[in-house]
Formats: C-alpha cells, structure tokens, sequence
C-alpha cells in the first residue's frame, strides 16, 4: 500500500475473528479484513446490522480476542498476548464512543466516577486534586460545566449524555478513537453538536478517528477514507469522494443507491440496486483484495479486476 | 386538489404526569387529502407521533383530547370516548404501522394468526376463508411461500421480513388512512428502500391516504407529497415537499435541513440548534422557537404568530413573513438549496 508520506497509525493485516458455539462450528464474524489507518484521518467503517463492523472495532480495543492476523498499534502487534505494560498503553490510547448514551453510563454513578473511571483502571492520577482537575477538563473540553461532576446521568439530555461519553473517553489523552455509531440514536438537531464536537477536538488535539456507521450519507461528510463491509469482509475501500464518484464493488453500488438524499427531485427519480450475491461467480476463479486504482481497493476476481479497470477508464 | 378525507381543527391533547398537566399537542390543524402522501417531521417530544395516535384514539391512558376536532366521514372523533366507538374506526378505517417490528408483534402467536385476527375482527371472514385471504395479503406484501410462513412465529423471521408483516396487518382491511410511524427507522438502508417501496406499491393498489412520521428527511423527500413540520406540539410549517425542501420559510425548517450532514459541506463546522425544546409542562408566550431562534424579533416573545400564506399549497407561521418585518437572509444551505432548485427548472 502506498504510503503517500502518511504515517501508519494502525494496521489491521487479514483479521479473522470467530464466536464458538456449542459444538458447532464457529461462526466467522471478520474474515480476511485489512487495512491501515493513517495520523489524523477519519477513517469510516460501513457496514449493515450483523456486517462485523462493530466486531472489528472491538477486536482493535482487544475486547474480542482474534483468530488470526495482526492488529499493529504504532508497529507494535497489539493483539493475541502481549506484555501488560502495553496493554495498558493500547487502553489508554485507543479509547471508544459508544452508540446508546443511555445505556452505555453507568446509572448508578455520578458523571465524576463515570469519566474518571478509566483513569482508576490504569492508576491514572497522583492524588485527589489531580483527578478532579482531569475531570473539570475534561468535561469543559466537551462543552459542559465541571459542576456537572456531582449529576447522575438521567439529569442529562441524550445530546449532554453523548458529551459525557466523549469526555470519558477524552480523559485518558487517546490518541486513536473508534466511535461506534455515536450520533445513531440521537435527535436530528443534536447530531450536528456532536459531530461538530468530534471534528474540534479532533482539530485540536490531533486525534485520529474510526468512525463505525450505517449511514453512507454521515460518513461521507465526516470521513477521508471509508471502507464498505459486507458480511465480514470489506468489499472496496477508497478515498470518499472516489467511493462516490466511482463505486466498483456492486455492494457498494447498492449501499449507494438506497440512502434517501434529502432533496425530492433526486429522490423521486431515482432507482434502487439490489445487490446479489449471486451475480459473483467465485468457483474457481478465487477474490482477491486488489487495488484497481492509486488507493481505491476492492474486493474481485480476474474477471471483475478487468471490468473494474475497464469502469476506471 | 381532492377534498380533505380527514380534517383536525384547533386540536389540543394534555397528559397528566406526576401531578402535573403537560400540554403536549397546542392547537394543531391540519388537512388531509384523499390519495395523497403526506409527511409529518419534527423532532423527539415534538408530537408528531401523539397527534396522530389521537386520530385512532391510542393515547396513554393519562392523555386526552382537550379540544378541537377531529372530523372523519362526518364525525368527529374528538368526541370518541369508548373502545367501542373507537374500534369502528381504528384498524378499519385509519390503520398504523409501527417503528419497531421487533415489539410490534406478538411473539406468542403465529404470524398467520395475527393478520387473520384483523381479518375476523373487521372483515367478517372466519375460517378456511380468513385463512386463504390472510396468505394472499402474505404473499402480496413481499413474502415468500406465504404458506409456509403462515405458521411460522415472529422469531422466525427478519427484522424487515417482520416490518412486512405489520404492514400486512395494517393493509388487511383496507384501511382508508394508513399511518406510518417511522416504519423503517430501525432497519438497514438497503432493507429500508425496499419496504418503502412496497407501501409506495400497495397504496397505490389500495388508493389509501398515506401519513408518514419521521425524523429522516431523506425519506421525507423520497415518499412525501407535502409535508408538515411540527415543533413543540404545533403545527408550524406546511406545504408541497418541493416547497419545503427548496423554499422554507420558518427558521425552524431552515435550522432542521441546515443540521443535516449530507447538505453540509466538508470540512466546515454544520449549522446546530443551540438550546433546547421548550417545557411543555409550562405555558409558552409567544412563539415556541424564539428563544433558540438567533433571528427572533421582539414581538416573537411576547405574541405567537399566526399563519402567513406563501402559496395556495405553503403556509409558515412566523413573524418574518409579515409585511412589516425586517428582511431575513436564510442560511447558506438554504440558498444553496434554492439555487438547485432553479437549475432543475432550467
């Protein structure tokens, strides 16, 4: 993969990550996954329900343990054993948003335990004073007052609610951060706090995102380069404008074609693909993970590479 | 246009809540057009999904209707009071397909059962007749080997294979009005595509009247052929969906389609609504929307406005669209909005 001069920030080099159930045999959720994330990016991760994409991300925060590949954090392999030093560097540095934020707080804590919480885990902090300071920063950097510390969640509206989960996470000075559908269940109006929220600090403090969404049209407005997952295996990969412009993958063609635009005489028009997996004739003619042009990647066999070179033009 | 198949006047609807009294609908009118498609958004808490639960008499049990009307084939539901009042109307008549069809069926009964259940309710059809009527309706909203599936639980199925059959419940007898609330919110993209259009189909085949709510004005702009924006229990903004989208006129439909990351451009921050909605359990001087509107004008706290006409279809109601207010330029995204408008006419 070319580097264009870009730093590696995470590797993730043909992941496969199964779930056992009883007797029978696994299930593969990710298969034959790769890609990079590169300093500073946002990186999007599309997928239906049931796609794996939330299982990649989980994979990545060492959640769910991996079958086979490797997971390289700044060229370290971050997954399988590792010393604990490093595991409690992976913590610290890759920290995740999650989607509901109203089941993913604690009830029962006040907002001051919730954001710190994770500092306790890696002993975080030299005396009180430091970790109350940590917290009033934290929350202040998200948009809400230091006062709120001694609040419980259900005071908060669900917009206030995903603050204090991006603040949770701020708090331990990540530098990789996986959100996963953090703005699905909120209200339209609020969304765009969020997002907005998500593209100061990530000015501010240099972060680096993976943003996990089912929704082409969000993460086109926010990320660099996304990646479209399909049962387990990413499909096709490419800058965002490219992924709209040129699509090869048909999967990706029908993602494309079925999210509403909000503007009628488009919609009105237009009509939805559907994709099939049938239409791939991979019996002997095994897929391979190509790249057709400079960083637009996709998942075809002999015959479709030539195809997609003949689209490319 | 056709005649209203369904008119609400002035329509007030309270909950009682810990002792209080909220005012959750605040004198909301509007038309419905026989045929026609027509799209209700708002966000959380605005009311869209109360105002229409009280055309079918489905409120909370600490919810009323505390004035207006409702008037349907020449009575007015307001006045409904008894399920048995009710249930000659609801499902029948005005029938509702619900967001989530992972709570909206019984996961008890077979699926056949229920869709047969609305057949020997309202059709009058009983055994081997329910039962070929009912894998018909099956096999018309998109399932396959209707028979099958019949005797199949919910749990057996898909989330959009579920989706198709609540659908099938809510078009078994016909209804005259079908109201949709958020019928694919909880499914995938591609999923959702389809089961739009099988409504959009089967309204067609039925000539039913369509009432849509949702928060997506993506698939606003895909299904609607006017659209209504409430916000904080009133009606504020009505029109085609082509006047909507491309000529808003209230700051609060400028702020809602402003917020939406796919009109956004990249790399800029997006246009948000700063504050929140109003208490409900308070009284509301004024317009609702003044105190996050940046725009507001004086008389906007003190007096709400009352609806200004745009076009024979577009009403707003706000004070900027009278005469002697002063000039307001809408957001960058809503000029841009306007400005693909007129090419399209080029």
């Amino acid at each position: 993969m070319i580097n264009n001069g870009k730093e590696t920030l995470l590797e993730v080099n043909d992941l496969r990550v199964e779930f056992k159930g009883k007797g029978r045999k696994p299930f593969v959720a990710v298969k034959d996954v790769s890609f990079r994330i590169y300093k500073g990016e946002t990186f999007g991760l599309v997928g239906e329900t049931g796609s794996g994409k939330t299982t990649i991300g989980r994979a990545i925060v060492r959640i769910n343990p991996t079958a086979a590949g490797d997971i390289l954090f700044k060229k370290r392999k971050i997954n399988g054993i590792i010393p604990k030093e490093l595991d409690q560097e992976v913590t610290r540095r890759i920290q995740m948003i999650f989607q509901d934020p109203m089941a993913s707080l604690n009830e029962r804590s006040k907002v001051d335990y919730i954001v710190s919480e994770g500092l306790y885990n890696i002993e975080g902090f030299k005396d009180e004073e430091e970790r109350q300071a940590k917290v009033s920063k934290a929350l202040l950097e998200v948009g809400l007052l230091p006062e709120f510390a001694s609040r419980f969640p259900h005071e908060f509206s669900g917009g206030q609610r995903q603050r204090i989960g991006v603040a949770r996470a701020l708090i331990m000075e990540p530098e990789f951060i996986i959100a996963d559908e953090p703005i699905s269940s909120l209200d339209v109006s609020i969304r765009a706090q969020v997002l907005n929220l998500l593209s100061e600090l990530q000015r501010t403090k240099g972060l680096t995102y993976m943003f996990i969404s089912h929704d082409l049209s969000v993460v086109r407005f926010i990320a660099n380069r996304i990646a479209v997952i399909h049962q387990g295996r990413i499909v096709e990969l490419a800058e965002t404008e490219e992924l709209f412009d040129c699509p090869f993958h048909p999967y990706t063609r029908a993602l494309l074609s079925a999210i509403p635009v909000p503007d009628p005489r488009i919609e009105k028009k237009k009509r939805v693909l559907v994709y099939d997996p049938g239409c791939h004739d991979y019996s002997r003619d095994k897929p391979k993970w190509t790249e057709i042009t400079k960083g637009h990647f996709v998942l075809a066999n002999e015959a479709e590479i030539r195809q997609y070179e003949a689209m490319a033009g | 246009m056709n005649e209203p198949i369904l008119s609400v006047r002035d329509l007030v609807v309270k909950f009682s809540l810990r002792g209080q009294v909220l005012t959750a609908i605040r004198k909301a009118s509007l038309d419905l057009y026989e045929g026609e498609t027509l799209a209700i958004v708002g966000e959380s808490g605005s009311g869209k999904s109360v105002f229409t639960k009280s055309w079918i008499g489905m409120l909370d049990a600490n919810g009323w209707i505390d004035s207006g009307s409702i008037m349907f084939e020449g009575k007015n539901l307001a006045t409904y009071t008894t399920e048995p009042e009710w249930l000659t109307i609801r499902g029948k008549k005005l029938a509702m397909v619900f967001q989530d069809p992972m709570t909206a069926l019984n996961p008890l009964r077979t699926v056949g059962m229920q869709i047969q259940e609305a057949l020997e309710l309202h059709q009058d059809l009983h055994g081997e007749q329910a039962r070929a009527k009912t894998v018909e309706i099956l096999s018309e909203v998109g399932i396959d080997e209707p028979e099958m599936r019949y005797s199949q639980y919910p749990h057996e199925f898909s989330g959009g294979m579920r989706q198709r059959v609540v659908i099938a419940i809510a078009v078994a007898c016909n209804p005259r009005i079908l109201i949709c609330d958020e019928p694919t919110t909880a499914l995938d993209v591609t999923i959702q595509a389809q089961i739009l259009e099988l409504i959009r189909g089967l309204q067609r085949k039925m000539g039913a009247t369509l009432v849509y709510i949702t928060h997506d004005l993506g698939v606003v702009a895909n299904v609607a052929d006017r659209v209504a924006v409430m916000y904080a229990g009133e009606i504020i903004e009505y029109g085609t969906v082509e006047e909507i989208f491309y000529d808003a006129r209230h700051p609060y439909t400028w702020a809602l389609l402003s917020s939406l990351p796919q009109l956004g451009i990249k790399g800029e921050p997006l246009y948000s609504i700063r504050g929140t909605p109003p208490n409900l359990f308070a009284d509301i001087q004024g317009d609702a929307f003044a105190p996050r509107n940046p725009n507001a004008l004086k008389i906007d706290f003190v007096k709400g406005p009352p609806f200004f006409q745009v076009s024979q279809t577009h009403f707003a109601k706000t004070w900027l669209l009278d005469p002697r207010a002063p000039r307001v330029e809408p957001p960058a995204t809503i000029k841009a909005m306007r400005d693909k408008y007129e090419r399209y006419a080029l």
